[in-house]
C-alpha cells in the first residue's frame, strides 16, 4: 500500500514538470502562437537554474534564473515570429536545435557538479495522515503552485477582460486589430509569459525533479507538453489532468521495473513517447472537435498592415 | 454657419506601389447622412480607416468638431465619438454576442452591465439579438446587428458604415435604413460607404465621390441622376450588355436531391438541392453569403466528393454521367470548369507565376509522363494574357503581383479558354473595377451564346439580373424554385433570400422551368 | 527609427543573399563567442573554415559527413515544400540504420557483393516504414506530424538501444553495447583508395539532380508543392493532399533510411548506440539554408559538414566542447530566418513622425 502512495506522489511530481510547461504553451497558443522551441528553451532554463543553484545555493534563485532564461529566449523567438513574420514552426525548431546545443555547450562544466542537500517538504499536520499524507502532502511547493496556476488561469482566461482580449487575439487577430488592440504586443507578452513558465518547468527538472545536470536531460518533455495542449483541447484543467496522466505513465516504468516485470527497460523508457503518439491520434481523430476548440489563428502570421 | 463635425483636408496615403488616397478632402455636418461613393479600389475603405485611427495618413489634417486631431488608434476615435461598422466584420466567432460587444467598448463595464445595455439598445432600435449566443451561430445579418449595436453603445457622434448592405437581403436593407434615419433624426452624423447608387440616393443628403484614390466630386445625390453619379464614379457609363434571347439546349448539369451535412462546424448543411443548367443558358444563383453557396460549390466542383457515397448516384450528373463521387480532375475532363470566389490561394497560387498557375487546371503544355514543356506553357500563358487583356508583366509575373481585377481576368480567361461545356463562376466581379467587371460579364455571355452552360453565383443582384436567363435563390442550405429573369423582381428575389418561397410553387415552377427551357 | 516596409514583390536578390548574410552573422557571433571564452577567434575560425578544406584527405572527410546530410535534406525538402513538417528524420535515419545493419549482420564469409544492394534497400524500406507511421497517423487520425515524427525519434533510439544491449550484442565484444563488426563484403564501395568517400556521395548528387527534375519539370512535382503553398488551390485543382502527404513522408523517410544505411555500412561498420549523430536534425537546417533547392542544399550540406568537423577540431585542439557545433547550427538557422525578412521587406530609415500628421 505504501508503495502506491509513493507512486501517486511521484506521479504528481512528474506531472508538475509537464503541467508548468504545458500551461505556459497554452498561454502562447491561446494568443495564436505555437512555440516549437519549448524543448530547447527548457534545456537552457534547466542549465541556467542548475548553475544558479550551484553558485548561490538557493533553489528559488535557481527557479528565477530558469524563468528569466525562458523569458529571454521566448522574447527572441517572439520578436522573430511576431515582428519579422518568420515561420512559427521553423523558428521554433531553430530555438529547439539551438537550445540543445547551447545548453550542452554551457553545461559542460557542470556535468560533475552536485547540488546541496535537497530539502524535504511536508505540510504540517496533513503530511502525517497515513497514506494520504505521503501521497499528497509531502510535495515540493511548486507542485501546489502548478495546481493553483490552473485555477488562476481558468479565472484569467474565462472571467477577466484581459483574458478575453487574449482569446480574442488568438481567435481573430485581424478583428482585434480593427478594434484597436495592439495585437503584436499582446502576442509578445503571451509568448514571454509562456516562455517563463516553460523555463520554470525546465529549472524544476534540474533543481528538484532530478537534481543534476545531464546533456539533453529534458528528454522530450517539451515536446510532450506541446502535445498536451492539443490533448487538453486548450483547456487549463484538462492540461493538468493530462500532465498527471503522463506523469503516471513516466512513473509506471519505474514501478514496473521495481516490481520485476519482465519487459525490456527500453520499452518502458519509450512508453511516454508511445503514449503521446497514441493519445494525439485519439484526440485529433475528430477534426471538427479540434477546429471548434483550437484558437483559430494558431500558427498563422499576422500583418497589421494588410 | 455651423461648425462641421468632421473635416478632412488634403489626406494622402501611399502604400508600396499604390497611392490609396491622394489629396482627398471631405466635410461632414452634424446630423448629416453623408455618402462616400466610389468603385472597388477607389480608396474609400482606406479613408475610413484613417478617420477611425487604424491607418495613419502620410499627409493631411483631420479636424473633428473644429479641433485638429491626431487619431492614433481606434480607442482614441471612440473617445472622440467616432464609431465604425466594418465591411468585413471585426467579430470573434467562438465568443458570445455580449463578449464581442464588450471587446469594442472602452469603459470599464462588467459583462453583466454590457449584456443589459445590449438588450436595451436592441429594443430601442428594433434590432433583435440574444446576448449569450456564440457569434458563429448567427446569420450574416445578425452578425451585422452585433456590429451596429456595438457601435451604438459607444454613443457615437459619427457612425461610419463600410458597404453595410452587401450582406443583406433587400428587405433587411430597408430595415437598416429605418435605423439609420432614426439615428440621423437624433443628430448623429453618418458616413455611408457604398458603390450602389440607389441606396445613396435613398439615404444621404450629401455625397463625396472618389475615383482611383482622388476626389472627383461633391454633390447632393438627391439632385443627381444615376447616370451623372456613375460618370463621377467611373468616368464613363459602362456599355450596356447585349443579352440576346436564345434557345437553351440539352441539360448539361443536373443536381437531384443533393443533401450534405456540413464539414466545417461553422458551415451550412445542404438540403435536397435540385438544379438543372442547360447548354446555352446562364443560371444565376442569388443569396446572402453563408447560406450554403460555398458548400454547394464544393460539391459541384468535385472538391467535396462525399455525395458519391452519401447521396444517390444521380445526385450530380454532368452530361448525363453520374459524377457525384468524382474529384475535380475527372469532372474537368468532362468539361466542367470552375472559377472560385477566392482568387489568391484557391483560384491561383500567390507566389507562383501565371504560367505555373495554368497548370492548376490546364494540361495542354504537358508532355509524356507529366513532363512540363516550359516554352509551350509560357506561350499558353501569353495567349490568355493577350486575349483577356490582363495587365501583367508577363507569363513569369507571380499571381500576387496582379491587381484583383487583372488576376480575376486571368483566372476567368484560363477557364474560358479551355472551352468548357459547363462553366461555374462564383462572384465573378467581386472587388473588380468596373471596366474589368464589364469585360468579364461580356465574356460570360459570349460563352453562353457559344452554347456553353453557365452557372453564376453572386451576391450582387444587379449582376444576376444582367447575366441570367433563369434564377434560383439559396437560403439556409435550401434552393428555391427557378424563376425566369423576365418574371423576377428584386422584391420577390429579396423575399426568397430570407428563405420564404412558396413550397407549393416549387413543383409548378419546375414545370415552368422546363417549359421555359422547351419554349 | 528603422522601419520594415513590405516590398511590392519578393526580392530576388535577397532570396540568394540572405543565406550568405546569415552565414556572415553566424561567423560574427562565433567570433564574439570565441572571444568571450578567451580563445583566439582566428584560430577558432580556422578550425571551421580552413582545416576542413586544407588537404585532400580533409576534403574527403568533409564529403563523408556532407553525404548523409545532403541525402536526408533532399528528402526533407520535398516534405517542407509540401508543408509537411517531418522533423523526425533522425528517427527514420536510425531505423534505416537498424534495418540495414540487420541485413548486414546476415552476411557471412561466402556472401556476394550483392549484399550491399540489399543493405541499402533495407535502409530505405526501414526509413519509409518509420515515416509511414507518421503518415498513417496524420492521414487516418489527423495527428500532428510534427509531434508524432519527433516522438518516434525517441522510440527509434530505444529500438536501437534494445537491440545493441540485447539480441544483437556482440558475444565477443566484452559486453560492450554494440553489434558484431559487419563483414567486409557489406562495406559500401569507396570511390578511391586513401579516402573514406563512398558511392553514397554519387547517389546523393544524382538524387539532387532527380529532385530538381521532379520539382521543376514535372506536373507531379508541381502538384506536390501546390499543396504546401496554397492547400485550397491544390484542392481546387484536384491534387490529392493525401497523396502529397504520403509521397512527402515516404520520400523523406526513404532518404533518411538510405543515409542511415550508408552510415552503418560505411564509416561506422557496426551498430552502436552512437549511430544517431544528430544528422536528422542538422539536415533540417541544411534544407532551409539551402532554400529547399537541390543546388542550394549541396552547398549548405558542405557548410554544415564544416560545422561538424570544425566542432570536433575545436574539441581536440582548442579544448572547447563539441556541442559548439550545435550552437552554430542553431544560430545559423536563427540568423537565416531573421535575414529572410529582407526578402519580403525592406529596411527604411524613417524620421520620427510626431506632429507631422
Amino acid at each position: 500500500m505504501e508503495s502506491y502512495a509513493l507512486l501517486i506522489a511521484a506521479t504528481l511530481n512528474a506531472g508538475t514538470v509537464l503541467a508548468l510547461a504545458a500551461l505556459g504553451l497554452l498561454i502562447n497558443e491561446k494568443a495564436g502562437v505555437v512555440n516549437l522551441g519549448a524543448e530547447g528553451l527548457m534545456l537552457c532554463a534547466a542549465i541556467a537554474g542548475f548553475a544558479c543553484v550551484v553558485h548561490t545555493g538557493n533553489d528559488w534563485l535557481g527557479f528565477a534564473a530558469g524563468m528569466g532564461a525562458g523569458a529571454v529566449l521566448a522574447a527572441i523567438f517572439g520578436v522573430l515570429v511576431i515582428w519579422l513574420g518568420t515561420n512559427q514552426y521553423a523558428t521554433g525548431l531553430a530555438l529547439s536545435l539551438f537550445g540543445v546545443g547551447f545548453s550542452a555547450f554551457v553545461g559542460i562544466g557542470y556535468v560533475q557538479e552536485k547540488l546541496p542537500e535537497r530539502a524535504n517538504y511536508a505540510i504540517p499536520g496533513l503530511a502525517d495522515i497515513p497514506w494520504v499524507g505521503p501521497a499528497l502532502f509531502k510535495q515540493h511547493p511548486l507542485v501546489y503552485v502548478a495546481m493553483l496556476l490552473v485555477l488562476a488561469l481558468v479565472w484569467f482566461l474565462y472571467r477577466s477582460r484581459t483574458g478575453l482580449v487574449l482569446r480574442a487575439v488568438g481567435e481573430s487577430p485581424a478583428s482585434a486589430h480593427a478594434l484597436g488592440y495592439p495585437v503584436r504586443r499582446i502576442r509578445l507578452a503571451a509568448v514571454v509569459v509562456g516562455g517563463a513558465l516553460c523555463g520554470l518547468a525546465g529549472a524544476y527538472i534540474s533543481v528538484s525533479y532530478t537534481p543534476l545536470w545531464v546533456e539533453g536531460m529534458v528528454a522530450g518533455k517539451g515536446w510532450i507538453a506541446l502535445a498536451l495542449t492539443t490533448f487538453a483541447t486548450w483547456r487549463p484543467a484538462r492540461v493538468l489532468l493530462g500532465a498527471y496522466l503522463f506523469g503516471g505513465v513516466t512513473m509506471l516504468q519505474f514501478h514496473l521495473q521495481g516490481m520485476g516485470v519482465e519487459v525490456p527497460s527500453q520499452m518502458l523508457t519509450a512508453l511516454p513517447y508511445i503514449a503521446t503518439i497514441v493519445v494525439l491520434a485519439l484526440i485529433s481523430r475528430n477534426p471538427a472537435w479540434i477546429r471548434v476548440n483550437m484558437p483559430a489563428s494558431l500558427g498563422k502570421p499576422f500583418y497589421p498592415g494588410s | 454657419m455651423t461648425t462641421p463635425l468632421l473635416s478632412l483636408q488634403g489626406i494622402t496615403k501611399r502604400y508600396p506601389g499604390v497611392v490609396a488616397n491622394q489629396d482627398v478632402s471631405l466635410t461632414v455636418m452634424p446630423g448629416q447622412a453623408h455618402a462616400v461613393l466610389g468603385e472597388n479600389g477607389a480608396g474609400k475603405s482606406t479613408l475610413m480607416k484613417i478617420i477611425y485611427g487604424s491607418v495613419k495618413p502620410d499627409e493631411g489634417q483631420v479636424v473633428f468638431n473644429g479641433q485638429p486631431v491626431n487619431i492614433r488608434n481606434p480607442q482614441e476615435a471612440r473617445k472622440l465619438g467616432i464609431s465604425m461598422v466594418f465591411q468585413h466584420f471585426s467579430l470573434f466567432d467562438t465568443l458570445t454576442v455580449a463578449e464581442n460587444v464588450w471587446l469594442g467598448l472602452d469603459k470599464s463595464l462588467s459583462l453583466a452591465e454590457v449584456t443589459e445595455r445590449i438588450v436595451a439598445k436592441a429594443s430601442e432600435y428594433g434590432l433583435d439579438l440574444e446576448p449569450n449566443r456564440p457569434v458563429h451561430t448567427l446569420s450574416v445579418g445578425e452578425m451585422q446587428r452585433v456590429e451596429i449595436i456595438r457601435a451604438l453603445l459607444t454613443e457615437p457622434k459619427l457612425l461610419i458604415l463600410d458597404e453595410p448592405t452587401s450582406v443583406l437581403t433587400p428587405q433587411a436593407v430597408e430595415k437598416l435604413f429605418v435605423v439609420l434615419h432614426k439615428l440621423v433624426s437624433q443628430g448623429v452624423s453618418i458616413l455611408y460607404i457604398s458603390h450602389k447608387l440607389h441606396e445613396i440616393r435613398a439615404l444621404s443628403s450629401a455625397c463625396t465621390v472618389l475615383r482611383g484614390g482622388k476626389l472627383t466630386g461633391v454633390c447632393d445625390p438627391r439632385e443627381e441622376t444615376n447616370a451623372s453619379l456613375s460618370r463621377l464614379m467611373i468616368g464613363a457609363e459602362p456599355p450596356a450588355l447585349q443579352h440576346l434571347a436564345r434557345e437553351p439546349g440539352q441539360v448539361v448539369l443536373s443536381v437531384k436531391g443533393l443533401s450534405l451535412k456540413r464539414q466545417d462546424p461553422f458551415g451550412v448543411d445542404l438540403e435536397g438541392i435540385d438544379l438543372q443548367v442547360r447548354a446555352g443558358e446562364v443560371v444565376g444563383l442569388a443569396g446572402v453569403s453563408g447560406n450554403g453557396q460555398k458548400e454547394l460549390m464544393w460539391a459541384l466542383s468535385g472538391e467535396d466528393t462525399r455525395a458519391g457515397v452519401q447521396c444517390a448516384a444521380d445526385s450530380v450528373c454532368l452530361l448525363g454521367q453520374a459524377v457525384a463521387g468524382l474529384g475535380p480532375v475527372p469532372r474537368r475532363q468532362l468539361g466542367l470548369h470552375f472559377v472560385p470566389e477566392e482568387r489568391l490561394g484557391r483560384g491561383a497560387v500567390p507566389s507562383l507565376s501565371l504560367s505555373q498557375n495554368l497548370l492548376l487546371t490546364r494540361s495542354e503544355a504537358l508532355g509524356a509522363g507529366g513532363w512540363v514543356r516550359m516554352g509551350a506553357l509560357a506561350d499558353q500563358a501569353r495567349s490568355v494574357i493577350e486575349r483577356f487583356k490582363v495587365k501583367a508583366a508577363g507569363p513569369d509575373a507571380p499571381a500576387q503581383s496582379l491587381s484583383g481585377g487583372n488576376l480575376q481576368k486571368f483566372i476567368v480567361g484560363r477557364e474560358i479558354s479551355a472551352a468548357p461545356k459547363l462553366l461555374i463562376v462564383s462572384q465573378p466581379t467581386w472587388g473588380v473595377d468596373v471596366g474589368a467587371a464589364a469585360q468579364i460579364r461580356a465574356e460570360i455571355l459570349a460563352l453562353r451564346d457559344a452554347g456553353c452552360a453557365v452557372l453564376v453565383v453572386s451576391e450582387e443582384l444587379d449582376e444576376l439580373f444582367e447575366l441570367s436567363d433563369r434564377m434560383h435563390v439559396i437560403a439556409k442550405g435550401r434552393l428555391s424554385p427557378s424563376v425566369a429573369r423576365t418574371e423576377a423582381t428584386v422584391e420577390r428575389i429579396g423575399e426568397w433570400m430570407s428563405g420564404l418561397w412558396p413550397e407549393a410553387a416549387s413543383a409548378a415552377s419546375q414545370q415552368q422551368g422546363a417549359q421555359h427551357a422547351a419554349a | 527609427m528603422l522601419r520594415l516596409e513590405p516590398r511590392p514583390q519578393a526580392s530576388r536578390l535577397w532570396t540568394y543573399a540572405s543565406p550568405l548574410l546569415a552565414l556572415v552573422l553566424t561567423v560574427l557571433l562565433g567570433v564574439a563567442l570565441f572571444m568571450a571564452l578567451g580563445k583566439d577567434p582566428v584560430r577558432g575560425l580556422q578550425m571551421f573554415f580552413w582545416e576542413p578544406v586544407k588537404t585532400g584527405y580533409a576534403l574527403g572527410e568533409l564529403m563523408v559527413k556532407a553525404t548523409p546530410l545532403l541525402v536526408i535534406a533532399l528528402g526533407l525538402s520535398v516534405c517542407f515544400r509540401s508543408n509537411v513538417w517531418n522533423i523526425g528524420a533522425e528517427g527514420q535515419f536510425v531505423i534505416g540504420a537498424v534495418c540495414a545493419g540487420g541485413v548486414a549482420l546476415l552476411a557471412d564469409k561466402d556472401t556476394g557483393r550483392w549484399i550491399v544492394l540489399a543493405v541499402l534497400l533495407a535502409g530505405v524500406l526501414g526509413g519509409m516504414l518509420w515515416a509511414g507511421i507518421t503518415a498513417l497517423l496524420r492521414d487516418r487520425f489527423n495527428a500532428s506530424e510534427i509531434l508524432v515524427s519527433l516522438m518516434l525519434v525517441y522510440v527509434a533510439d530505444m529500438v536501437l538501444s534494445y537491440l545493441v544491449y540485447g539480441p544483437w550484442k556482440d558475444p565477443a565484444g566484452f559486453n560492450f553495447p554494440q553489434s558484431k563488426t559487419f563483414e567486409a563484403v557489406t562495406q559500401i564501395p569507396r570511390l578511391m583508395s586513401g579516402s573514406r568517400v563512398s558511392v553514397g556521395l554519387l547517389l546523393a548528387l544524382v538524387g539532387a539532380g532527380l529532385l530538381w527534375v521532379f520539382l521543376f519539370r514535372t506536373r507531379a512535382g508541381f502538384a506536390q508543392q501546390v499543396g504546401g503553398l496554397a492547400p485550397d488551390a491544390a484542392r481546387y485543382a484536384g491534387f490529392s493532399s493525401r497523396k502529397a502527404l504520403w509521397v512527402a513522408l515516404l520520400t523523406s523517410g526513404g532518404a533518411a533510411g538510405l543515409a542511415g544505411a550508408l552510415e552503418v555500412a560505411g564509416p561506422i561498420g557496426q551498430l552502436t548506440p552512437y549511430v544517431p549523430a544528430g544528422y536528422g536534425f542538422a539536415a533540417i537546417i541544411v534544407a532551409f539554408v539551402g532554400r529547399l533547392h537541390p543546388a542550394g542544399m549541396v552547398l549548405s550540406a558542405v557548410l554544415m559538414s564544416m560545422f561538424y568537423i570544425g566542432g570536433e577540431l575545436a574539441q581536440s585542439r582548442l579544448g572547447l566542447p563539441k556541442s559548439i557545433t550545435g550552437v552554430f547550427q542553431g544560430l545559423l538557422l536563427f540568423c537565416l530566418l531573421a535575414c529572410d525578412t529582407l526578402v519580403a521587406y525592406r529596411l527604411r530609415w524613417v524620421a520620427s513622425k510626431k506632429g507631422s500628421v
